[in-house]
């Protein structure tokens, strides 16, 4: 088993990602470059934050033309599992493998801070291990994280199932109080409707092991490693 | 006696502006400072992008369409308007 992490220009998250694969589960993982032109020999692909290209233009824009992204396009339409978190999510959007978009904070801010999530899909290689309902806590960094779709895109992604992490309270309770950045439905990560790609806004990277202030974030790389195990099996 | 050199240019200029359905709260902080400076009756203000192309000949309009669509704007969130064409012959 072999798994990628991407790194563009201006990629950050990228380190984070391959400890959270490599010293938190013990896997095989190693850094993919954006000029490559094949993603081939990998069993699943992560898209880690920062500011892919220096986020000109839009987030993630021109990351999702870069030679890399085609290889991964093809892989993912394929059925490899596809993990964007942070800059790796609005690049995802950016290429038409997620639907919607992250537009900037309602409140303007840069948010650095936790946020509890809300399970609302388990059935994609990166919740299995997860029940559905249970919570995880997490941070988020990011300046333009709020969830945006047109009405019919957001009203298929949540008859389809296709809303993956909610933002919620210490309850459970979606409200909005507990939406940090402006996003529809409070939503904090969606998959497509194959359910092998995902993208999240916040950092299961930067909360992988208890000296990081919560461990919860492993459950999804673990998650992913189980279901490559399976599949192997 | 040398061939003065005619050198083809085209400016284009892209705009692209946050659809009226997409919350643009940069634009709604621009209005607030607006009218904190005294300009009571402004009621909206949004804020777009100007992409300022030159080319040496004329593009191929499908392509330069579907960059316009696909990369220079998001059509999730923004529409674009290509304007201000010039030419000139320096």
């Amino acid at each position: 088993m072999k798994i990628a992490v991407v790194r563009f220009p201006g990629s950050n998250c990228d380190q984070d990602c391959l400890r959270a694969l490599q010293d938190g589960l013990e896997v095989d993982a190693e850094y993919l470059w954006h000029k490559e032109t094949s993603a081939a020999g990998y069993d699943a692909i992560v898209l880690p934050g920062g500011f892919s290209y220096g986020d000109y233009l839009r987030c993630g824009a021109i990351a999702a033309f870069s030679p890399v992204m085609r290889a991964i396009i093809e892989a993912a339409n394929h059925g490899t599992p596809v993990f964007g978190v942070c800059n790796g999510f609005q690049v995802l959007c950016e290429t038409g493998l997620l639907g919607g978009a992250l537009i900037r904070n309602r409140s303007l801010l840069f948010l650095c801070q936790p946020v509890v999530l809300k399970i609302e899909n388990n059935s994609t290689p990166f919740t299995r291990l997860l029940n559905e309902k249970s919570l995880l806590r997490m941070p988020i960094a990011h300046g333009e994280g709020a969830f945006y779709a047109d009405g019919s895109t957001l009203a298929e992604l949540e008859d389809n199932g296709q809303v993956v992490f909610r933002y919620v309270d210490e309850h459970g309770e979606a409200t909005s109080e507990a939406n940090p950045n402006g996003s529809m439905n409070n939503i904090a990560g969606i998959c497509n409707p194959a359910g092998n790609v995902v993208g999240m806004m916040p950092h299961p990277d930067r909360s992988w092991d208890r000296r990081l202030g919560s461990e919860d974030g492993l459950q999804l790389f673990k998650s992913l490693v189980e279901t490559l195990l399976s599949v192997a099996a | 006696m040398s061939t003065p050199l005619i050198v083809f240019r085209m400016k284009l200029e892209v705009l692209v502006m946050p659809k009226r359905t997409v919350l643009d709260p940069q634009g709604v902080a621009v209005r607030n400072a607006v009218r904190e400076l005294g300009l009571e009756n402004v009621e909206t203000v949004r804020v777009g992008k100007i992409i300022e192309i030159e080319f040496s000949a004329e593009p191929d309009e499908k392509k330069l369409n579907e960059i316009c669509r696909d990369l220079l704007s998001n059509e999730v969130i923004e529409d674009y308007r290509v304007v201000g064409t010039t030419t000139s012959f320096p």
